[in-house]
């Protein structure tokens, strides 16, 4: 995994409470058996005004003017601004994919549906959570003419707003996950003897478990 | 002794490791794999040059891509073929047992899973799918994960997990006995929301869940996403032993004995104390209709459709008139007066022979009312669709103008052929109404099979307790 390195980014704001997984991509392209590729139907039903299907020429459909994505101010955005539970239903790690294809590394919300929250980390996404109040300022600011400029700093846990600095917390193990670029894997098989250990005392207590 | 949750033990007997900051490795002892979250993992696996820990720990089948009707005729979409085709090579390839299409045994993953006796309390039991939380209802700490994850448990058998924090949902007192285990799923995330459970692992208890059999604790279990927890179950009892008793993959003579025993300890302990304790009152419960885009978007059948214009609370009015644009109501609607297009009976919610018996005793005798352009029975596998042959449930369901398809995911999420299209509206007994679901512009209402049965009679929604 690439490692998560500060950088400043544009806002790109999505006034939408509950947004769901089947919103972020719709089922149509999860029929893909790849990781990659799924960038250009990000929030396909919203983002374009004809149904997407997997293998159309995006390039050629009818784009929806009113919807965010689709606003200039916010072109080459790498930062989704976005309400409560964010990320909720279906556990598609396909959507974070999307995301990421897109080109979004942190998200800002009050909160995230758990399974969703756990994939943005596996692919070096940032989920920040803030205050309810403090993302209502930001998509005060987010709405003006000119796009807003967020300085993303994980190794710091901030954001720079201009010159206001926004706190945030984060779990420990993750952020060094993400700064490392380290690979879950990796780091369980340093504890196989652990697991093998395990494995050992449950074969006899459970033995109908290893059947 | 400490009194403890029924998820502290749960949790306990998994765990390989912990890290000071409380990040554990927890072990897992079943997975169910489909083909939409895992060909990604398997390509993990062979680019880094792994094998599965634990072949034994895994059961496949593929579910949501899969055609309910015409199986001869195979796949006909190209993209759906292949993935279908990929999990049966990756299976292959690693020796991971696989139920494919025509196999009798295969269906729904959630539904296969428990069928089987592939799923057994006191397990840890994950899937990359959200509804894995179904498989609470037989006592085990069951929850969807990521592509990430699939790959994680098949190379390492763990997960790195935290600890969520713990909730009793307590439904006490009777219910009527037209209140399902759906309608009080439904009511239970009308009360807390969507993200009610957010960061919680939810124990469901009192004396309205013990009543439930087993199969209605599934469908409760499995809505415990939709509430927003990391997972849902409900302690182990004589009903869930004698559930899981003679299944093919249960333990046998000579480890029976000993698996029950410890089984009965799966309950939490008297005075075992949870981070936050909710309430609900069976006796006061109605069958639960949704009428917009989220599932806390529900009410009783007796009920109309809410108003955005008396909510205070802005966002949440907003989202209220979003709902109500994109399913086509006007407020104060009475939910009875809501017309139908399509009936759906079947999902990893619904569509086990228990919700295929229900339905078939409202729907006997009846037909499907003309305004119904298309009503679908999907069973949950091929053995609740030979079981439900065997009963005749198919003859009910047929006669009265039902379509009788075979297994799989189908109109629940409209991956294969089965979808709603724009506009047409659906009573339907799965799990999600979020918008398109069903199919692009489809509108959805969540609503039991009894309800859903009733709607296609009377081609509107009506209240099963006057039937
Ligand atoms: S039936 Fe629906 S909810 Fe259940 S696994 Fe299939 S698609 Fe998911």
């Amino acid at each position: 995994m690439e490692k998560f390195s500060p950088f400043a980014g544009v806002v790109c704001p999505l006034d939408r409470a509950n947004v769901d997984t089947d919103a972020i991509i719709p089922k149509q392209f999860l029929k893909s058996i790849k990781r990659s590729g799924f960038g250009p139907n990000l929030f396909d039903e919203w983002r374009y005004l004809d149904h997407g299907e997997p293998g159309m020429d995006n390039s050629k459909r009818h784009t929806n003017p009113d919807f965010v994505l689709n606003d200039a101010r916010y072109r080459g955005a790498s930062i989704l601004l976005a309400r409560e539970n964010f990320g909720c239903g279906s556990s598609r790690e396909h959507a974070p994919w999307a995301l990421a294809d897109y080109g979004f590394r942190v998200i800002i919300a009050p909160g995230y549906a758990d399974i969703f929250y756990n994939n943005c980390f596996k692919n070096s996404i940032l989920p920040v959570v803030l205050d309810a109040e403090i993302v209502d300022g930001l998509f005060n600011k987010a709405g003006d003419d000119t796009a807003l400029h967020i300085d993303v700093d994980l190794e710091q846990q901030q954001l720079r707003v201009g010159d206001e600095v926004i706190g945030f917390e984060v779990d420990p193990f993750r952020k060094h996950c993400l700064l490392e670029g380290l690979d879950d894997i990796g780091l369980t098989l340093q504890h196989v003897d652990a697991i093998d250990a395990y494995e050992e005392r449950r074969r006899r207590q459970t033995p109908w478990l290893f059947a | 002794m400490q009194a403890k949750t029924l998820y502290d033990k749960l949790w306990e007997d998994h765990v390989v490791r912990t890290d000071e900051d409380g990040t554990a490795l927890l072990y897992i002892d079943r997975q169910l794999v489909h083909e939409v979250t895992s060909p990604q993992a398997f390509e993990g696996l062979r680019l880094a040059g792994r094998k599965p820990r634990r072949v034994d720990a895994n059961l496949a089948t593929p579910d949501h891509n899969v055609p309910t009707k015409n199986l001869d005729q195979g796949i006909s979409d190209p993209v759906s073929r292949l993935q279908v085709e990929t999990l049966g090579e990756n299976c292959d390839e690693f020796g991971i047992t696989e139920f494919g299409m025509g196999d009798i045994r295969q269906g729904i993953v959630h539904v296969i899973g428990p069928e089987q006796g592939a799923v057994l309390p006191g397990m840890t039991v994950v899937c990359g799918d959200s509804h894995t939380s179904t498989h609470g209802a037989l006592g085990t700490l069951a929850f969807g994960i990521g592509t990430s994850e699939v790959e994680h448990v098949l190379a390492t058998q763990c997960l790195i997990q935290k600890k969520s924090k713990s909730m009793l949902i307590e439904v006490v007192g009777k219910a009527s006995p037209s209140v399902t285990a759906k309608d009080i799923i439904l009511a239970i995330i009308g009360e807390i929301g969507t993200a009610g459970g957010t960061g919680y692992a939810i124990e469901f208890g009192g004396s309205a869940i013990r009543d439930l059999s087993v199969e209605g604790r599934m469908t409760l279990c499995n809505m415990a996403i939709e509430a927003g927890a990391r997972a849902g179950f409900i302690a182990v009892d004589e009903k869930t032993i004698d559930y899981v008793k003679g299944r093919p993959y249960a333990p046998s003579a000579d480890q029976w004995r000993q698996a029950a025993d410890y089984w009965k300890t799966l309950h939490s302990d008297d005075g075992a104390t949870f981070d936050k304790v909710v309430r609900i009152d069976a006796a006061a419960l109605v069958p639960q209709v949704t009428w917009g885009t989220s599932p806390e978007m529900v009410v009783g059948i007796d009920a109309s459709v809410p108003d955005p214009d008396i909510i205070d609370d802005a966002v949440r009015a907003d989202g209220m008139r979003r709902a109500l644009e994109y399913m086509g109501l006007e407020a104060n609607t009475p939910i009875n007066a809501i017309q139908l297009d399509k009936i759906f009976i079947g999902s990893c919610t619904n569509s086990r022979i228990e919700d295929l018996r229900a339905a078939a005793e409202v729907v006997k005798d009846h037909s499907v009312a003309d305004s119904i352009t298309l009503a679908m029975v999907v069973p949950g596998s091929g053995l609740v669709k030979q079981q439900a042959e065997e009963e005749g449930l198919d003859a009910v369901f047929l006669e009265a103008g039902f379509e009788w398809r075979e297994p799989g995911c189908s109109m629940c999420l409209a991956m294969n052929a089965d979808r709603l299209e724009a506009g047409e509206r659906c009573a339907s007994t799965s799990n999600r109404n979020f918008e398109g679901r069903q199919g692009q512009g489809g509108r959805t209402h969540l609503v039991s099979p009894a309800m859903a049965a009733a709607a296609a009679i009377y081609g509107h929604f009506v209240d099963v307790r006057e039937l």
